[in-house]
């Protein structure tokens, strides 16, 4: 077996490591390798029950419309349509991802009712024989549309006399805890801009990314001969979806079961709920097993996406480097619903004002709607955006002060003891020996000072 | 026209574990009659390695071979709850929850060879081959596959145990933003050299340099697949992806692989990697979670050696070929009005 294997550094912190191990600490190989080489694992897909039926979605052709009329007549005349759901068909058809940790309101149908707030949101479902009855039936459904205005930039959205988005909310922003914002205030920022020696401010944007995964979203249910529901899933968490879509289905808990555990990728794009009540509720009204799975279009332009960010820093900065006050201004576009951006945006304010040990921190992180495809969770949920802004404004910082980017970074990273802008104090920090370490394998010559930094001590501050 | 070379960094920190904490995940084991010891979950392996890794951590727990171990997931029939495999918490929840069953289930395993052995069970030790021996014995050991047997067959033990991980939910304070919002941090800092041409504004990735401080590495191989594969991830992000390229406005969004581009073998950059590691206190062995960060900071960093090629300074992901020229016909703008001195 050949393997790529970085080099573990066992220097750093040698008091805090101990290394009597068997198993941890060595290259075992991955279970799933073989199969996953051979063409043996079994993915949701593989499951082949007989007479299973397909299920295609009709979508909005508008960004944002009033539905005048739905008409189903040429499309339940394809041959081999079984069965089209509507929301009527949907016991409770507003889905439901935090109600069971208590974070409201629902606020997104699983079909629309009277009105479309994206482009792609599913209007009605249809159920067919094949595959290909099932599309061919989709593209025959007629929808007719009064169309509203539409909003797509969230500051734009969050203007006086922008169109309402989503009437749930009744804003087209998050509430939190009766703030029209995620905040976060430490210390002083405005008295820290007026000691500052330099006062920095810059903008930082980012646009909606697709998880990619190979394998898309998806499901194949089974009804059972106990009237259960077997549902093999590609979701990134087999509870979540059994108890969300149980409250969709208004059944007991018990009467699903998830069985999943081996997905093609999911990088945040399987945690939504989005595929397994519908097919569940049409699997029930036909009888028969349905499968349910995203296409490559859907996947990229109707499946939840990674936000898009619009990030605004403003940094109160001395002569010789220090940082004392950070100002963060974030809009995250949320979309048309809220799915998991209202967690994601607190988990951002929560990442501020980034590794470093600023004394004044100001945030709003603003969870803003939009009339785009909602977003939700991606890799590194609230944070990657955030990164690339903060870690910018840091080499912007350095260049106007004619610094070392990397003792910049040294002079003001985290250590242990230092109490974050969370109000919690740090501890098992390693900044400084990461920064240590990456300049010294890529022949970036750091000062003797700067080389005796350390995360456990105040050395050279 | 020319192809400009320039050097950027970007260090980061990432939280372990759903964002406040309240996810808990269950795990629970128990040997057959032969000695394999089956962990039974409903976690989800996306392809990041739980099942390799919750192995790993049971194996070390009960001081047996690996082999010795096997993982039974995803079915919510026959598995204990997981909260779900996301926010780089499946190593840290799950591998904390296997530990806590496979501590109790080697507790009883040790009870019954201790009765099989007749000395006393806090004399006993494991070495990893499959033997539970008398401290500082050679003769004096049982096999677990003899020892599983007498379990069941002779002495009606279960060897099992039962293990939960639940950092307890912290609800923000509104006015403030005072919380408790993770287990603990990894640490990773990269350095970027890229390479810009000019007169097409492509950008190619030439090298990057990782350095990531994990608490353990559990599985260095893994911990390496996740930090290279994730920096693909993050020149991926830096350079090409986005489903909507002239955001706010929804045109022109790809819709298949054909039109969503990302970096193919040639795009690949040389990687040096470090691993430190600096054991957190609430981690399996000390690990942290690793599985989303590793995207992150290569991304400034390549913005930050694009501005050091070319001193084109990008706000906007990502750094198309489009959005390059533009800057550099920006500052070639700026150079003629200064030349041309004041009106």
């Amino acid at each position: 077996m050949t393997y790529r294997l970085a080099a573990i550094d066992k220097s750093s912190f040698a008091a805090e490591r101990e290394d009597d191990f068997t198993v941890i600490g060595s290259v075992v190989r991955r279970s799933d390798a073989l199969g996953h080489v051979t063409g043996r694992t079994e993915f949701f897909e593989d499951v082949a029950p007989p007479g299973l039926a397909h299920l295609k979605m009709h979508r909005s052709a508008r960004h944002h419309a009033r539905i005048a009329g739905v008409d189903l007549t040429e499309a339940l005349a394809v041959p081999g349509v079984l069965k089209i759901l509507t929301h009527a068909d949907i016991p409770n058809n507003l889905y439901t991802p935090l109600k069971l940790i208590g974070v409201g309101p629902d606020d997104e149908p699983i079909l629309a009712v009277d009105k479309v707030r994206y482009l792609g949101e599913p209007i009605c479902a249809v159920v067919a024989v094949t595959e290909a009855a099932a599309l061919e039936g989709a593209a025959r459904v007629k929808v007719t549309y009064e169309d509203l205005p539409a909003v797509f930039d969230v500051e734009e959205a969050l203007a006086e006399g922008a169109p309402l988005v989503n009437e749930y909310h009744g804003q087209n922003h998050f509430i939190y805890e009766g703030h029209h914002c995620r905040r976060i205030r430490f210390g002083d920022v405005e008295k820290a801009f007026a000691e500052a020696d330099h006062v920095f401010e810059w903008r930082y944007q980012s646009a909606p990314i697709e998880q990619a995964p190979v394998e898309t979203t998806g499901c194949v249910v089974i009804p059972q001969a106990d009237g259960r529901l077997r549902i093999h899933s590609d979701t990134q968490a087999c509870f979540f979806t059994l108890d969300n879509t149980a409250l969709i289905l208004e059944t007991p808990f018990n009467k699903l079961r998830i069985v999943g555990g081996t997905v093609g990728g999911g990088f945040g794009g399987k945690v939504d709920v989005v595929v397994e009540p519908v097919a569940c509720v049409a699997a029930m009204m036909t009888d028969r097993p349905v499968k349910f799975v995203y296409n490559r279009y859907e996947e990229m332009q109707v499946s939840s996406p990674r936000a898009a960010e619009r990030i605004y820093i403003k940094d109160a900065v001395m002569d010789d480097g220090r940082i004392i006050g950070r100002k963060v201004t974030l809009y995250v576009d949320s979309g048309a619903y809220a799915r998991h951006t209202p967690y994601g945006t607190t988990k951002a304010a929560a990442h501020l004002p980034g590794p470093y040990s600023i004394p004044n921190v100001w945030a709003d992180c603003h969870c803003v709607f939009t009339n785009r495809t909602p977003s939700s969770a991606m890799r590194g949920f609230g944070v990657t955006i955030g990164d690339f802004a903060l870690e910018s404004q840091m080499d912007r910082i350095a260049r106007a002060l004619d610094m070392d980017p990397l003792r910049l970074r040294l002079l003001n990273a985290y250590r242990d003891g230092d109490l974050k802008a969370h109000r919690k104090v740090a501890e098992g920090t390693a900044l400084v020996e990461v920064i240590q370490k990456a300049a010294e394998m890529s022949g970036h010559e750091l000062p003797e000072a700067y080389r005796r930094m350390s995360s456990l001590t105040r050395e050279g501050l | 026209m020319a192809m400009l070379r320039g050097r950027g960094y970007a260090s980061v920190n990432y939280p372990t574990g759903m964002n406040l904490g309240g996810d808990p995940s269950q795990a629970l084991i128990h040997a057959t009659t032969t000695g394999t010891f089956v962990i039974s979950l409903s976690s989800v392996d996306l392809g990041q390695g739980i099942k390799t890794i919750t192995a790993q951590c049971a194996a070390e727990t009960l001081g047996l071979p690996i082999e010795n171990v096997l993982v039974d997931t995803a079915d919510t029939d026959t598995g204990p709850h997981c909260m779900g495999t996301f926010a780089s918490r499946g190593t840290h929840r799950v591998g904390n929850a296997v530990i806590m069953a496979a501590a109790e289930a080697r507790g009883v395993m040790l009870e019954v060879a201790a009765e099989e052995l007749e000395v006393d069970a806090g004399d006993l030790e494991t070495d990893g081959t499959g033997y539970i021996r008398l401290k500082g014995s050679k003769e004096k050991s049982i096999h677990i596959t003899d020892l599983a047997l007498a379990a069941h067959f002779k002495h009606g033990r279960t060897i099992s145990g039962r293990g939960i991980f639940l950092k307890e939910p912290s609800a923000p304070v509104p006015e403030t933003g005072e919380m408790d919002p993770d287990s603990c941090q990894a640490h990773a800092c990269t350095a970027a050299v890229v390479e810009v041409d000019d007169e097409t504004g492509v950008v190619e990735v030439l090298e990057l340099y990782n350095a990531y401080e994990i608490g353990r590495a559990l599985n260095p191989a893994m911990a390496t697949q996740q930090v290279e594969g994730g920096a693909w991830m993050g020149l991926s992000h830096a350079l090409f992806e986005t489903v909507e390229p002239y955001y706010p406005s929804r045109d022109h969004g790809p819709r298949d692989f054909g039109e969503y581009l990302m970096p193919g073998p040639a795009d690949i950059p040389v990687q040096h990697s470090l691993i430190l590691e600096r054991p957190a206190a609430s981690g399996p062995y000390g690990a942290k979670g690793i599985g989303e960060m590793t995207a992150n900071a290569p991304i400034p960093a390549i913005a930050n050696a694009i501005f050091d090629a070319c001193g084109v300074r990008l706000e906007a992901m990502p750094f198309t070929p489009e959005r390059v020229l533009r800057g550099l016909d920006a500052l070639r703008a700026d150079t003629a009005t200064q030349d041309a001195g004041p009106a």
